[in-house]
């Protein structure tokens, strides 16, 4: 007997989507199913592209009988690429805005929820340290995934990229000189222990974990923007229950709260332009 | 039926894409002055260009345009008549109505990429595309363009030979069957035409 297709190539392309997220949720408890698509469906085929396969199905298979290929599917679903001082007008903005709000604190709770491979926790830390509130804080640095943050919790940047990140440190208002914070050996660099000491690395997903603790200060940067509005909303009822009141909130140079979440009533702007907030009920 | 005219195509453009490398500034200026003030498609650019936080490429090219001019926020509504700029440092993605950024890898050492722009909208709007290639040193934009084709999108690609710099246009030419090889007053004149089209 024929089968009738009832549906175009391109719909294909969408089901099959949606039976990976599907399986990769039924088997390993990994929830894709609200990221938005088209960043989605590049990475999902870049995944395809590396493991060899033709389709979208041919991964599913893979990934649902491979553990090692699901591992490489994880990380290839975390590959957002940062710098050290990524946005210096945003660490500038940082320092002047939050920091003198922080200072009123005995000690100051810091989350970096999705935090990839660290860069911009450390040049986080190097701020707090600077503006001599680094003894009295703890920052927790989560990521989703435990390769990316192996990567973050060694500290090593490539030196390629060290006279960029010196720049932004610079434009920052950083005081000193970024070389004074990393051991440079061969092609890479190693921030220092001393920088490390209040960073606890720890696992922790957005999507399906909840609530950890109360923060003075929350960075949740370029992250939601792989999720759909849905997901957006929901991870942000995590962020506003785990900001203490007055606690603030800084998002990506182009993300807003603006119809992303309900408690955007509940924020005030600190700085409109560098997208910091601050919970004031 | 992988058909590459306009005729084989059934719905009217929804979105113009455009990316430009190397002496894209100028280029834009022409094709950008020549819109109408009552343009009626949403049109998103990448540029390629160094790290700037200050949008501005977007505020440039706010003063040659009575279009409003802006770059492109996460998960901002696409909206007619508009044109968009994808920021620096993110790639711009088309995701059912609304942009969307990510921070991934360069591709082809670009970020934002022509590719992943035009790659998404080809995805999201399949024959409704019509992509733009201006000049530029790079080959970036050739696979998203073939995307494009692929499903029943136009692409229009500057004259090589009239580019600032030819890698790029001459790049796409040679990689898939594109509609239209125009100086800029040409695409410029064509996008007029795409925006008034009637569905067939």
């Amino acid at each position: 007997m024929p089968v009738a297709v009832q549906t175009q190539l391109s719909d294909v392309e969408t089901m099959e989507i949606e039976l990976l997220l599907d399986g990769v949720y039924r088997l390993y408890g990994c929830d894709f199913r609200n990221y938005a698509l088209a960043s989605l469906r590049r990475r999902i085929w870049n995944s395809a592209r590396t493991e060899g396969v033709a389709t979208i199905s041919g991964l599913q298979e893979k990934i649902l009988h491979d553990r090692a290929c699901m591992e490489r599917f994880l990380v290839q679903m975390s590959v957002s690429v940062t710098s050290v001082f990524r946005d210096p007008e945003f660490y500038a903005a940082i320092r002047e805005k939050v920091i003198p709000h922080m200072r009123a604190h005995p000690f100051v709770r810091v989350w970096h929820a999705g935090c990839a491979t660290g860069e911009e926790v450390y040049s986080m830390a190097i701020v707090l340290w600077e503006e001599g509130l680094y003894d009295r804080s703890r920052i927790y640095a989560t990521d989703m995934n435990e390769v990316v943050l192996a990567k973050a919790r060694e500290g090593i940047v490539t030196s390629d990229n060290l006279a960029e990140y010196e720049a932004n440190y610079k434009a920052a208002g950083g005081k000193a000189q970024l070389s004074d914070y990393y051991t440079a050996k061969y092609d890479r660099a190693i921030f220092r222990g001393s920088l490390k000491k209040n960073i606890v690395f720890a696992e922790h997903n957005l999507v399906t974990d909840s609530s950890f603790n109360e923060f003075n200060l929350i960075f949740c940067r370029n992250v939601m923007i792989y999720f759909n509005s849905t997901l957006q909303a929901r991870v942000h009822d995590l962020l506003y229950s785990s900001l203490r009141r007055l606690g603030v909130l800084a998002l990506g140079r182009k993300e807003t709260l603006r119809g992303a979440t309900p408690h955007e009533r509940n924020y005030e702007e600190l700085d409109e332009r560098e997208r910091i907030y601050r919970k004031v009920a | 039926m992988r058909g590459s005219t306009e005729r084989s195509r059934s719905g009217k453009p929804a979105i113009v894409v455009i990316g430009c490398s190397l002496g894209g500034y100028n280029a834009l200026r022409i094709i950008l002055k020549a819109l109408p003030r009552d343009y009626p498609l949403p049109v998103a650019i990448v540029q390629h260009r160094g790290v700037d936080t200050v949008d501005l490429l977007a505020r440039a090219l706010q003063e040659l345009t009575q279009l409003p001019v802006r770059e492109a926020e996460d998960k901002e509504p696409i909206i007619p008549g508009c044109v968009y700029v994808g920021p620096s440092d993110y790639h711009l993605l088309v995701d059912a109505g609304r942009f969307a950024l990510s921070t991934d890898a360069k591709v082809l050492a670009a970020r934002p990429s022509i590719d992943v722009l035009f790659e998404s909208a080809a995805d999201a709007y399949l024959e409704r595309v019509v992509a733009v290639i201006l000049t530029g040193a790079s080959r970036d934009g050739s696979i998203g363009a073939a995307r494009v084709k692929s499903k029943g999108g136009v692409v229009v690609v500057q004259d090589p030979a009239t580019a600032e710099c030819a890698v790029m246009p001459a790049s796409v030419v040679q990689t898939c069957a594109v509609d239209r090889v125009l100086p800029l007053d040409g695409i410029a004149s064509f996008l007029r035409v795409q925006g008034y089209a009637r569905a067939d």
